[in-house]
């Protein structure tokens, strides 16, 4: 434990470093923000109906999305592409630790530096002057700290897959495409997954990627009320449990078939 | 029993064959034709605890493959493998924290950290004590002498500075078992010196078995006295280097600068076998002409600038094997 620890904490300190593409990115998130602010605007002005998500939830929804996108997996990990493509993965190998394990923890490190470097600037100035709303109650922020946390390890377990998946496809290329347009639209970073309609609602809710996104939000905002904390965070708990467990078998398979690249 | 067991090891490795040509890579897309290389056919051999075994053999010969193996980085087809008892593909965790392993073309250092940092981390990661920690540092950095280059960050090292950091990254935590492959490819002359040095005393003072996979044929003259050739996957030859020596090649060769170009060489015992400009390169056998002998002639009837003396190649001491195995 105390080894996985050390891998932790190295790169999540490593991944602090990146202050320039950290400013950079909360310039980004902000704007995106405001963007999509306005389009919900829009929408709701011209709606006359009435939607299944209030338009201050549905502000809160997309803040909240803003400053934590980093948790999204978008790209596979280059080192990790670079060992297989250049056989550096030998070295992975020589150490006395589980490598599933191993790439976890550098997937933890993945997505919780550049999280916490860009959420908490965009958390304070959403907050301050965009009608980010604090949490309901102190219940609802409780479940929005757990869920959150489920939400690191449930994205994790799904990028740590298309790290392994490279040890087939090597370029990674396609999976980098393919993977943001999936994870985008069914954790509810494009639109808020309660506007869905209804017909798609089950596949919403079945689905891992609400875990990462959807399922923390709604619990801030009391959307989904804290009685029913237990059922969405055993969502995200079965999931994570399926995707590791389904993680380290292709793991397995892939070092039964690797070549070294490189002699 | 013995420290290392292989026994009919085979490895293969399917390469995806290629039709030169566009129809040839549309006839790919639809069927796909594999080439089966045999990396390992069917070797077997034993090492005692405390020997340092050199592995030689040209590149694609097999000698990496095996050192993976035994790591436990790969899985072979078929054969036994027992390192300390242990199956390592199958113990890899239990395998790996008894070995020690460096791979000349790669570093296992971080790259962004400086030296000392990727030491602690290494630290971390096998658990080693303090005491045991602080003692293996402060010795190996001595040996090595890289107290300058500690806290420089490892993607500003020069080769030889890298190499000789990762020796001491694989040493850390005090391997009964020692992997090197290719440690001193690249390296200049005074560097290959003192990684030379520092292995030999590894061996001799810790105990440490080693393994020295290389196709330097001086890494091997000093450092080991059992080899064992491979080729093609197939072990051409385990035992003493001299008795490989002396049944495959007598010759030296002798290389010599001239001062003009084009400058013909006459002697009875030693034949011109290639020149180049200025250098020509001459054979003699040592048994029939004394090494000092033919240089003290040579230098006294030709204007020479430069000389020195050469062990034939390996390839050659190989194709030699070849031959004689293809005579019995």
């Amino acid at each position: 434990m105390i080894a996985y620890w050390t891998v932790i904490s190295a790169r999540y300190r490593m991944l602090l470093q990146y202050r320039a593409a950290a400013i950079a990115g909360v310039v980004t998130q902000l704007f995106w923000g405001f963007l999509r602010v306005m389009i919900f605007d829009a929408f709701y002005r011209s709606s006359t109906i009435t939607q299944p998500m209030s338009f201050e939830n549905v502000i809160t929804y997309v803040w909240l999305g803003q400053a934590l996108l980093a948790l999204i997996p978008l790209r596979p990990d280059y080192e990790i592409r670079n060992m297989i493509l250049k056989g550096n993965v030998a070295y992975e190998l020589i150490r006395p630790l589980n490598l599933y394990w191993l790439w976890f923890s550098r997937e933890l490190a993945n997505r919780t530096a550049p999280t916490t470097l860009r959420s908490i600037p965009i958390f304070i100035l959403s907050m301050l002057f965009f009608d980010l709303q604090p949490p309901t109650s102190l219940l609802s922020a409780f479940g929005f700290i757990i869920s959150i946390i489920l939400a690191i390890f449930l994205s994790s377990s799904i990028s740590i897959i298309v790290n392994i998946s490279l040890m087939w496809t090597i370029s990674g290329e396609g999976v980098s495409q393919i993977l943001p347009a999936i994870v985008w639209i069914f954790s509810g970073i494009i639109i808020p997954l309660p506007l869905f309609p209804d017909c798609v609602q089950p596949i919403l809710n079945f689905l891992p990627f609400r875990g990462i996104m959807d399922t923390p939000f709604r619990l801030y905002m009391g959307h989904i009320p804290p009685d029913q904390l237990l059922n969405v965070v055993g969502h995200q708990l079965i999931w994570i449990v399926i995707l590791i467990a389904f993680g380290r078998w292709i793991l397995n398979r892939g070092l039964k078939r690797l070549v070294i690249q490189g002699g | 029993m013995s420290y290392i067991i292989v026994e009919n090891l085979v490895k293969h490795f399917r390469i995806a064959k290629r039709k030169p040509g566009l129809l040839g890579a549309f006839k790919g897309v639809v069927h796909r034709k594999f080439k089966i290389i045999k990396a390992l056919d069917e070797i077997s051999f034993s090492i005692e605890p405390g020997e340092l075994v050199g592995f030689i053999g040209p590149n694609g010969a097999g000698k990496s493959t095996t050192v993976k193996i035994l790591a436990g980085i790969l899985i072979p087809n078929s054969g036994r493998c027992v390192v300390m008892g242990r199956i390592p593909w199958k113990e890899r965790v239990a395998n790996v924290r008894n070995i020690g392993v460096v791979f000349g073309q790669r570093t296992q250092l971080w790259w962004d950290l400086p030296v000392i940092e990727s030491f602690e981390l290494l630290k971390e990661i096998y658990r080693i004590p303090n005491t045991v920690y602080k003692n293996n540092t402060e010795e190996l950095i001595t040996l090595l002498n890289l107290m300058e280059i500690l806290n420089t960050p490892v993607r500003q090292l020069s080769l030889g500075q890298r190499m000789r950091c990762d020796l001491v990254a694989s040493l850390l935590h005090s391997p009964s078992l020692l992997f090197l492959d290719e440690p001193t490819i690249g390296l200049d002359a005074v560097s290959k010196l003192a990684v030379r040095d520092f292995i030999e005393r590894m061996n001799k003072e810790q105990g440490t078995t080693i393994i020295l996979a290389t196709h330097d044929m001086d890494d091997i003259e000093t450092l080991c006295k059992r080899i064992i050739l491979i080729n093609h996957g197939k072990i051409l030859h385990d035992g003493p280097l001299e008795k490989l020596r002396v049944a495959m090649s007598d010759e030296r060769q002798l290389i010599v600068d001239m001062i003009m170009e084009n400058y013909e060489i006459d002697d009875p015992d030693a034949k011109v076998v290639r020149r180049n400009g200025h250098r020509v390169y001459l054979r003699f056998n040592p048994n029939k002409v004394s090494t000092a002998e033919l240089i003290k002639r040579i230098t006294e009837r030709h204007p020479i600038r430069d000389l020195f003396v050469e062990n034939p190649p390996i390839e050659e001491i190989i194709a030699k094997v070849y031959l004689e195995q293809d005579k019995l």
